[in-house]
């Protein structure tokens, strides 16, 4: 096979996970031209990935939500109401950063508990349970925001979180040179884990794609990974937002794929009667998804609340949706046991494009609300069409 | 002159290379009873639904007369509007609906835009009345027994002038008073002119009713019987059911070393209670090292519900009795128990519970074993590919790729994968439900060689099936279920065809 003609296969054969890459890019293309390169400056860059990470994290639990065939509706309250929590901690009593971190995260994982305990055990369609979940934590966040109002958070170290920086060691030519070492460790770590890959598949004697074609991947990719760090680190480097949503990305994505917990998750959402016939416990896979999923909704709370420095009394309002929205974009079926952790985040950083780069050409808020609704539908419609086309 | 009212002449229909049909001719004549009988799979159902127009006009070769006239029914309104009407075994009720309002769904009683009410329960109770059925129209549907929803059904039919009444199995569910209740009534309605057509598997009501009787086997008629001519006994219609040889569809009988018993269940009793049943009713059963165990008996006798309740209870029923798994007394809470415990069962649904039909060849292999590719809780992704092209090859599994997605394999290919799949498990107690349903004979005669090499590794099978053949090739012992029960237990010596069916239909 020559070179284009096996591009153009791989492309086709992969167009369901090439999808949304295409989409983002003609998305930062478009707005890029249409900004005269506004769009991608280092500054609106940091911004919007930034602004990402609240939304980014709930996502990826989103995604293997809907993957085993349920959906969370109470995430997005939740979010707010453990980041409220978080800042009467630290500010009404004091607690130290590294004390309320953990706790927060675990009454996230029990109140996740909890929801898949009434999905799972008790039968509640997932729908209305957390639906039920919404409303509570709606008032919960506004009974412990009643008394104060706003609640100002006046901690540096958890105020970095959603707004500072990782330190920059050195700067070089006003780059920063932390996240251009981390970039470049990307870059290798991404290298050598494609080599030693290929290298297994071939020990196995599997087929692999051609070297030509291997080596513009690894090329394209680290350009990518490079251009970016790039980006960042003519700013102010990588934030600690960026940090902890790529942690939650590759901690998320290798129980995924490469754990036999994931495959479980996914198997369920195939098919839970052959699953649970093929021995897997559905009732503890469903209590594990909405389990983290409560973790990442606290995880996400505390971004948001690091991020405003406050705690508000309508902080969370529509996240679930704009997670529900990005895990979609993302390519998660909800036919179930599809979709990619990878996905999310990119689907996420779609949807935040959208906004970053409307907001930059001063589109108005109504029209901003219908074109995200319509790249939403056309995600799915993108989806179904696919879908259709394997089956 | 016989007056038909239908004829079917020369239908045939194959799905996806799988001949259901051949050639069939079925000839039935105004206002009589006739019958339709043959084993599961022999064609009846798929007859009926070519018949029905659920397979549409072209879809099917042959020509449908009703009425004199070439019909080409598109779809089962079709059907319906020329006065055919068919009751399928599982009911299409509306459960939380009322009488009434089920036998007018689809078909309201009118007045301008709205529905008439009134005049629909009017109308209601005179059906009611016609099919001597003493229930309240405003009573909901759930509320009544089976025997009772059936009578609703055949109401919902005669409501639309049906000319010609198809029942499916009607008794299948029923028991003896609502048998008789319901047998009773087809003969009512036979002398105010209705024509019937009647699935069943019980001869002995068959021939308590019918005018004649036409038997399919293996998708062809094989002759009608008149009953006026004195043509309709048992011995006739079993004969002429399992007539034919055993043909060289079975690989030859191997020397087998029976070992030890490995599972016994004494007074092995389990309730459904989401049906509100008793499914298993009082079994005693023992399989040994080595040994084939055939479990037969028709759709419905309870093997399936037998099979899980020893398989870990996924459905949880209500267990009694004792089951010892290799001498031990076990209680098995989850099929991960049972898998642990050595049991491994492939289901006889391989689409709607066996596969992950949108994974790959590779992944349905080792998901119920992913342990054998993992190491902490990690999956060595390289083993699992070398797994599947393991189990490919061994299997001989025919697929473009180890990524290709199993609802796009073959019937036969898809059951290999599902074998390989508790294979991987390192069973010593293989339980096959249903292992050649739908698959054609070369794939067929495949597995049966598989399951012998299993048999030499010291396995041992339980083999449900309802192709009686198969139970008698493949078989070194023969338990015959029946509503529940184990109606009886055959050495393969004494195994014959019309033995199984006479215990089957008891």
């Amino acid at each position: 096979m020559g070179f284009l003609a096996e591009a153009k296969h791989l492309i086709k054969a992969n167009i369901r996970d090439y999808g949304m890459y295409i989409a983002l890019l003609v998305i930062i293309l478009t707005f890029t031209f249409m900004t005269d390169g506004l769009f991608m400056s280092s500054r609106n860059i940091s911004n919007l990935l930034d602004s990402t990470g609240y939304i980014a994290v709930l996502a990826v639990g989103m995604t293997l939500v809907i993957v085993i065939r349920h959906i969370d509706l109470s995430v997005g309250f939740l979010a707010g109401f453990l980041g409220a929590i978080a800042a009467i901690f630290l500010s009404q009593m004091g607690m130290s950063v590294f004390l309320v971190i953990p706790i927060v995260l675990i009454f996230g994982v029990i109140i996740g508990l909890f929801n898949g305990f009434l999905i799972a055990k008790v039968g509640i369609p997932a729908f209305v349970a957390t639906l039920a979940g919404m409303l509570f934590f709606r008032g919960a966040l506004l009974n412990v925001t009643e008394g104060t109002g706003t609640i100002i958070v006046n901690n540096d170290g958890f105020n970095a979180l959603g707004n500072g920086f990782i330190p920059s060691l050195m700067e070089i030519n006003g780059l920063h040179l932390l996240s251009l070492l981390m970039g470049l460790a990307g870059i290798l770590l991404y290298i050598y884990s494609e080599i030693s890959n290929r290298r297994n598949k071939a020990k196995y004697g599997f087929e692999v794609v051609s070297f030509k074609i291997f080596i513009v991947k690894l090329v394209f990719v680290s350009f990518i990974i490079g251009y970016i760090t790039w980006i960042l680190a003519g700013y102010n480097g990588f934030s600690w937002t960026v940090v902890i949503m790529l942690l939650v990305v590759v901690i998320y994505h290798f129980l995924a794929t490469k754990t036999v917990l994931g495959r479980n998750i996914y198997a369920v959402g195939s098919n839970p009667e052959a699953a649970h016939l093929s021995g897997i416990n559905v009732t503890k896979i469903t209590l594990f998804v909405f389990g983290s999923m409560g973790m990442l909704a606290a995880l996400s709370g505390i971004l948001f609340t690091s991020r405003l420095q406050s705690a508000t009394t309508t902080a969370g309002t529509l996240f679930e949706l704009d997670a529900i929205a990005a895990a979609y974009v993302g390519g998660v079926s909800s036919a179930g046991g599809v979709g990619k952790v990878t996905g999310a985040i990119i689907g996420a950083i779609v949807m935040a494009s959208l906004s970053s780069g409307m907001n930059l050409l001063g589109t108005g808020i109504s029209y901003q609300y219908m074109i995200r609704g319509g790249v939403l539908a056309l995600a799915v419609i993108f989806d179904v069409m696919t879908r259709k086309q394997r089956a | 002159m016989s007056d038909y009212i239908l004829e079917m002449k020369n239908i045939s229909k194959s799905f996806t290379g799988v001949k259901a049909l051949s050639d069939v001719n079925f000839k039935v004549e105004r206002g009589e009873i006739h019958c339709l009988i043959g084993e599961n799979g022999a064609g009846k159902s798929t007859l009926m639904k070519v018949l029905s127009g659920v397979y549409p006009h072209g879809t099917y070769e042959g020509d449908i007369v009703f009425e004199g006239k070439v019909q080409q029914f598109n779809e089962i309104n079709d059907s319906v509007k020329a006065g055919i009407g068919i009751i399928y075994q599982e009911l299409a009720l509306f459960p939380d609906l009322t009488v009434y309002e089920n036998i007018f769904a689809g078909n309201e009683i009118r007045k301008g835009p709205f529905v008439d009410w009134n005049e629909t329960i009017v109308q209601s109770s005179k059906l009611l009345q016609k099919v001597k059925l003493k229930v309240d129209p405003e009573t909901l549907i759930k509320d009544l027994g089976v025997g009772k929803q059936q009578l609703v059904e055949i109401a919902k039919s005669l409501s639309k002038d049906v000319k010609l009444l198809i029942l499916d199995e009607p008794t299948a569910a029923l028991n003896e008073n609502d048998s008789d209740n319901l047998l009773e009534l087809l003969k009512e309605l036979k002398s105010q002119g209705i024509t019937c057509i009647m699935i069943s598997h019980k001869l002995k009501e068959v021939i308590s009713i019918a005018d004649k009787a036409t038997i399919l086997r293996d998708g062809k008629t094989i002759v009608t019987l008149d009953a006026h001519k004195g043509e309709l006994s048992e011995s006739v219609i079993i004969k002429n059911m399992v007539g034919r040889e055993i043909e060289d569809v079975f690989p030859k009988r191997i020397e087998k070393k029976i070992g030890e018993t490995v599972l016994q269940l004494k007074d092995w009793s389990a309730y459904d209670p989401e049906l509100a049943r008793q499914v298993v009713k009082h079994a005693n059963l023992e399989v040994k090292k080595g040994e084939i165990i055939g479990i037969a008996g028709l759709m419905g006798s309870g093997r399936t519900e037998l099979a899980l309740s020893i398989f870990g209870n996924p459905k949880n029923y209500r267990l009694q009795g004792e089951l010892e798994v290799f001498g031990k007394q076990r209680t098995l809470k989850h099929t991960s128990d049972a898998i642990k415990a050595g049991i491994a069962y492939v289901t006889e649904d391989r689409k709607g519970n066996g596969l992950f039909l949108i994974k790959d060849i590779k992944s349905n292999v080792t998901a119920a074993h992913l342990k054998g590719i993992s190491a902490r809780g990690v999956l060595n992704l390289n083993e699992e590919v070398k797994v599947g092209t393991d189990y490919k090859n061994s299997l001989r599994i025919k697929a473009n790729s180890l990524e290709q997605a199993v609802g796009k394999l073959s019937g036969g290919n898809q059951q290999k994968v599902s074998l390989g799949k508790w294979l991987f498990t390192g069973p010593k107690i293989l339980i096959l439900d249903e292992p050649t349903r739908g698959i054609d004979v070369g794939a067929k005669f495949e597995i049966y060689t598989i399951m012998n090499q299993l048999i030499k590794e010291g396995l041992s099978i339980i083999m449900i099936s309802s192709e009686l053949n198969e139970i008698i090739g493949m078989s070194d012992r023969v338990y015959v279920m029946a509503e529940g029960a184990i109606k009886g237990e055959l050495t393969i010596e004494e195994t014959t065809q019309e033995a199984i069916m006479e215990l089957a239909t008891q």
